[in-house]
């Protein structure tokens, strides 16, 4: 069973999933932020691959990922420093979050044996359509035993929710509302929505992003859901950190008010 | 009779399978909160477009607001010059200056049907963002235009009009801050406002159903030329049919109803800026690889590393890294020929209409004219070249360089 499927079964709730830019705020820093997340109870990490056009993401994480290919990050650099992620201490769950077309220059197959040889776990790929998932790249993801998770938005038919838990695994990607990452979102109609999902008896547990900043929103997603994603808050945090280590603990605790659960 | 029947198979030149692909481009590479506004249009723009009631408004607007049928004019100077017989399908004689206002018109009338009250739309050298904010004002509809930073300076003329016309223009200032740039606020915009906007492309590219609704509503222009070349010559058909190419709708447009004549050769006109391989350069069949842009797969000028590059142009409208997923299939398969010009030949090529035929073109449309340049013809064959807009928007950069060489 792989690190996601582990975890959820080990706790169904109160999950913290957090998003990181890989090469920001400095290009050898991506297992520094990694090891930081761990040791300050995150329990996921969704690690981004930069790409010079993310449709789907708001400036902020965009500014992190010019920043990062400015500092020189690359799919091939990536997977160069995620060599010693399983070798150093990180045993947290780790998906990588990116667009399409960098991975097709990779090579799709490529990228999938070289993401599960250095021990990733799953793959969001948001502009990866169902259709295509279902003809041609599902199979390949299968092939390296990775994960993948789709999105599904307020937008979303109940039927079509169905189709999409069904072709995930891991978990779900609730975005709380039709928008890109970082925006503020109005917690009731959110809460309506997931409890709309509960009623769906989906295979995936739910994880809940864009929109969570603080320990109000993290607590309000996780009503209703096993838990949240925390995306541009934590870029935010990063941003002028001195201190990578102290500026995630300093940023988590504003987040998670039960005790830490450690590594 | 329409057809509007599009099969399982791999697509045809003109229409794409039911997934959208032509060959191997195209698809709707889509994050899901796109998904149920794309899967709307998908569900009702033929239905919607080919409705009686909808052909006949779109049909007279063309007529009575735009001016259509554009001549289709016999440029006899040119066409000594080059030994042969050149018409010059006038798009610049359509209101608003360029054919954008044909695939602006059409959209606007659709978005209505789907109950949609607010545009937004992209634009590089204006004239999109111009026939959008135009239509919206005839309309009554609010219109929101992104636009790069760095076109807003050099197509200053086009953001006076839009601003006139009552459209907000919004400066996109990530990434090359030209129309690639424009394209993604313009979507992430649809992103944060799922239920009332309609997002307007301004070209045949972005995720199915746009290509071919696009391409459909700009088919006019070759509808068009097949009836007027008949009147002028006694044949519907041509024997070249010379378009310039940013994403590609006035030459899918001019090209449509000639795509499946295969006695016509059709030559797509890329902009090669400083040349193509100085790395200042938006030739991108020349340059680009498969890849996916803007919500679908076509050929994309790009990194090793996928990252979309920055592409160069002198013309705004062609300064963009990707190609309709049509004419990536028309370049695979060979049925198009994909020429490029610089542009300092594109100058070169506008200043010497201006002095043969007294028209000023578009500088876009100038490079398509440019190409005459580099193909030899018969004294017999007829060659048509769109020129689809004029070249008022670009006095300034005509100007700076009114000591060009003389033809
Ligand atoms: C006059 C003119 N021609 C051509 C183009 C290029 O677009 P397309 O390739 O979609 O025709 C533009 C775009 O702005 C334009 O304004």
């Amino acid at each position: 069973m792989g690190r996601i499927s582990e975890l959820f079964k080990q706790r169904q709730n109160n999950i913290l999933n957090v998003y990181c830019t890989a090469g920001f705020p400095h290009l050898e820093s991506t297992l520094t932020v990694m090891k930081a997340l761990q040791d300050n109870g995150a329990d996921i990490i969704e690690l981004g691959m930069p790409y010079s056009d993310p449709l789907a993401d708001g400036p902020v994480i965009q500014e992190s990922g010019t920043v990062a290919l400015h500092n020189g990050m690359t799919i091939a650099k990536l997977f160069e420093q995620l060599k010693a992620l399983r070798n150093s201490s990180i045993t947290l769950p780790v998906i990588l979050m990116g667009y399409m077309n960098p991975v097709l220059q990779y090579g799709f197959e490529k990228f999938c044996a070289d993401a599960a040889a250095v021990g990733i776990d799953g793959l969001i790929l948001p502009d990866l359509p169902q259709y295509e998932f279902e003809t041609e790249y599902g199979a390949v993801i299968k092939k390296y035993g990775l994960d993948f998770v789709f999105l599904v938005t307020p937008e979303t038919s109940d039927e079509r929710v169905k189709q999409l838990d069904a072709l995930s695994s891991g978990f779900l990607y609730a975005v709380s509302s039709s928008s890109t990452t970082g925006k503020d979102k109005d917690f009731n109609a959110v809460e309506k929505y997931l409890q709309k999902l509960q009623s769906l008896q989906l295979k995936n547990p739910v994880l809940v992003g864009f929109g969570i900043k603080d320990k109000q929103t993290f607590e309000a997603a996780c009503k209703y859901a096993d838990g949240a994603i925390i995306g541009t808050a934590y870029i935010k945090a990063l941003e002028h950190a001195e201190d990578i280590n102290e500026a995630t603990k300093k940023f988590l605790e504003g987040i998670k008010s039960h005790p830490l659960k450690g590594g | 009779m329409i057809n509007t029947t599009i099969s399982l198979n791999r697509g045809t030149y003109k229409q794409p399978n039911i997934f959208g692909y032509y060959g191997n481009y195209g698809g709707a590479y889509i994050p899901e909160m796109l998904h149920r506004n794309v899967e709307e249009l998908k569900e009702r723009y033929l239905e919607i477009m080919y409705e009686p009631a909808f052909q006949k408004e779109f049909r007279d607007l063309l007529r009575d607001y735009v001016g259509r049928p554009t001549p289709l004019f016999y440029a006899k100077r040119l066409s000594e010059k080059h030994n042969t017989n050149i018409y010059l399908k006038r798009e610049d004689l359509n209101h608003t200056g360029a054919h954008k206002i044909n695939n602006a018109i059409g959209q606007v009338l659709l978005a209505q049907r789907l109950g949609k009250k607010r545009i937004i739309a992209e634009t590089g050298a204006g004239q999109h963002g111009v026939a959008t904010a135009t239509v919206c004002a005839l309309m009554g509809l609010e219109c929101i235009v992104y636009m790069g930073v760095k076109d807003i300076e050099r197509q200053a003329p086009n953001v006076a009009r839009m601003k006139m016309l009552g459209a907000t223009v919004r400066p996109a200032a990530s990434g090359s801050q030209t129309l690639k740039d424009a394209t993604n606020e313009a979507i992430r915009d649809w992103i944060n406002n799922p239920n009332d906007t309609h997002y307007v492309i301004g070209s045949v590219v972005g995720p199915h159903p746009y290509p071919d609704m696009v391409a459909r509503f700009q088919s006019i222009i070759s509808e068009e030329t097949r009836k007027q070349l008949l009147e002028h010559t006694g044949s519907e058909l041509p024997t070249h049919v010379i378009a310039c190419v940013g994403g590609g709708s006035n030459a899918a447009g001019a090209f449509y109803h000639f795509l499946d004549e295969l006695t016509v050769k059709l030559i797509a006109v890329e902009a090669a800026g400083h040349g193509v391989h100085s790395g200042m350069s938006a030739a991108t069949t020349q340059l680009g690889r498969p890849g996916v842009l803007h919500g679908s797969k076509s050929l994309v000028m790009q990194t090793e590393d996928g990252q979309v590059v920055e592409p160069h142009s002198i013309s705004a409208g062609l300064d963009y890294p990707g190609i309709g997923p049509m004419h990536a299939h028309l370049f695979e398969t060979g049925r198009g020929t994909f020429l490029s010009a610089t542009d300092d030949e594109a100058l070169q090529a506008a200043f010497e209409l201006c002095r043969l035929e007294g028209i000023i073109p578009a500088l876009e449309s100038a490079h398509a004219l440019a190409a005459l340049n580099q193909l030899r013809f018969k004294r017999t064959d007829t060659l048509v070249v769109c020129l689809s807009g004029r070249g008022d928007k670009d006095l300034a950069t005509y100007m700076k360089n009114i000591e060009a060489p003389n033809p």
